[in-house]
């Protein structure tokens, strides 16, 4: 299977980025190295093409109806602007997929943004259960390109090198149109790192060059490497590691962006997990070495039973500790449980800590 | 272009060997510190330990993924390169001066087995 290429696959190669297969489009992993790069973004300011994501846009009279019959968090109520993140759910609680909604200032108008991987799937999903709604689905994924800038001088940044001044009138998970060589843009002030930041919806032609001037500007180029990194460290879950058809929302301790004073698919089944009819939950466990918990390294009792297994792990660049992401039996998800991790031949005591490892420092 | 340097012997699987007496002075070529990025964690055997030949005894963790060391000889361990427990970078810093294990060999004559500089350049293709 050949892999699809972002707009900017030519900038990457240009800059000598390392390349990788992720979530069937070559991507950058790398340019200058992962922990330059999360530094970056941790003490200035980065730049990622997050071109791959999936836009989706929902209008017409029961768009918003629609939206929150398969959307776990609750859209009514909420001002054309603002973005809202939750998941989209099977009847049996696990995930379809996790999002970003936009309600458009356009009255029954939405974007719903998507992981990558998950583009065709959530697209078929979506139009299955759109029976009887009436409304209009459009799949733009192809005509959209988008830039991550992420980082305390972002804001600065896309008001200085782009020239937007409604950045800061934006506070976080808001959003404005603007234009770009008389195209729309979004303007979204939302990002994965744990930083403030903004993500930049446009047409690929304006996306490659709005990535030029913030090259020459001096923004550095950040890959999925150190992405994978930053969302760890702010204790979000990457779809596939975190949530998948296995794992709900609620296992994944994301029972907030369920609101279940409404009703929506997998409510029922999500409700009883909430209720305690859950086996695993989603932890976070500090070991006490250098040692890197990675993907898939057993999860033990101090006798060596198995109890759980690691979703993502690092030793963390911003922490300085070895720490992950965990589905262990509901019976040990308590904080301060001690746990220990496989890693290799050898078995490392740690312990049951929170999932937001970093504070972040979002503007509210 | 990735340093090499003349005199060592070298595994296909990118550890650098330096021989003296029957001492085997091992580590990891320039290449694999590059292809590795930054080294965050030596995960070293303990001295003592027995070594054979192709088979693994480590691992050197960069931020993304671990990546198995294979010892070249076969062996006991008489000493480990503690500095890289606190400083693994000195991996990334300089391949060739930052050994990872020392072992006395049970059969020198391995060493004959493992590629020269020219041979170990021609393997990495640079």
């Amino acid at each position: 299977m050949s892999e699809l290429k972002t707009c900017l696959y030519d900038s990457h190669v240009a800059l000598g980025a390392k390349m990788s297969p992720f979530a069937g489009f070559i991507m950058p992993i790398q340019y200058a190295g992962i922990v330059q790069e999360h530094l970056a973004v941790r003490e200035h300011v980065g730049m990622f093409d997050v071109s791959h994501m999936g836009e989706i846009f929902v209008k017409g009279p029961d768009a918003e109806a629609f939206i929150n019959h398969i959307f776990t968090n609750e859209i009514r109520g909420y001002e054309p602007g603002k973005v809202l993140y939750g998941m989209m759910c099977y009847p049996d609680g696990g995930t379809v997929d996790d999002l970003l909604v936009y309600r458009e200032y356009l009255k029954d108008h939405f974007l719903l943004v998507v992981n990558a991987a998950n583009i065709e799937k959530d697209f078929a999903w979506i139009q299955e259960q759109a029976h009887g709604f009436d409304c209009r689905l459009d799949n733009a994924s192809d005509r959209i390109g988008q830039i991550a800038v992420q980082g305390p001088e972002a804001e600065k940044t896309v008001m200085e090198v782009l020239g937007y001044k409604e950045a800061q009138e934006l506070s976080f998970y808001t959003f404005t149109d603007v234009e770009y060589k008389g195209e729309r843009l979004i303007l979204s002030r939302t990002g994965y790192t744990g930083e403030d930041g903004f993500e930049l919806y446009t047409t690929p032609e304006n996306t490659v060059e709005i990535w030029n001037r913030l090259l020459e500007a001096g923004v550095q180029p950040c890959g999925l490497g150190c992405r994978d990194t930053l969302r760890f460290e702010a204790g979000l879950p990457l779809y596939g590691d975190e949530l998948s058809p296995e794992i709900s929302p609620v296992m994944a301790g994301l029972g907030m962006f369920c609101k279940f004073e409404k009703d929506f698919i997998g409510k029922d089944a999500l409700l009883d997990q909430k209720a305690g009819n859950l086996k695993r939950k989603l932890v976070g466990i500090e070991i006490f070495d250098k040692a890197i918990p990675r993907a898939g390294y057993p999860v033990e009792l101090e006798d060596g039973t198995e109890v759980g297994v690691v979703t993502t792990g690092y030793h963390s660049i911003s922490l300085d500790k070895s720490i992950c992401f965990a589905l262990v039996d509901k019976e040990v998800s308590a904080l301060d449980t001690p746990l220990w991790i496989r890693i290799r031949k050898k078995v490392f005591p740690g312990k049951v800590i929170k999932k937001r490892f970093y504070q972040t420092n979002y503007k509210k | 272009m990735s340093k090499i340097i003349e005199g060592l012997k070298y595994s296909d699987s990118h550890e650098w060997v330096k021989a003296e007496g029957n001492i085997a002075i091992i580590g990891v070529s320039d290449f694999a510190q590059k292809e590795m990025g930054d080294i965050t964690y030596v995960d070293m055997p303990a001295v003592d330990d027995e070594v054979s030949a192709g088979e693994e005894f480590g691992a050197l963790e960069s931020v993304k993924a671990a990546s198995d060391l294979y010892s070249p000889v076969s062996g006991t361990v008489v000493e480990v390169n503690e500095a890289l427990e606190d400083a693994p970078e000195a991996i990334n810093e300089d391949a060739y001066a930052s050994w990872i294990i020392k072992v006395e060999m049970s059969d020198p004559s391995e060493l004959d087995a493992l590629l020269d500089a020219a041979a170990y350049k021609a393997l990495i293709g640079e």
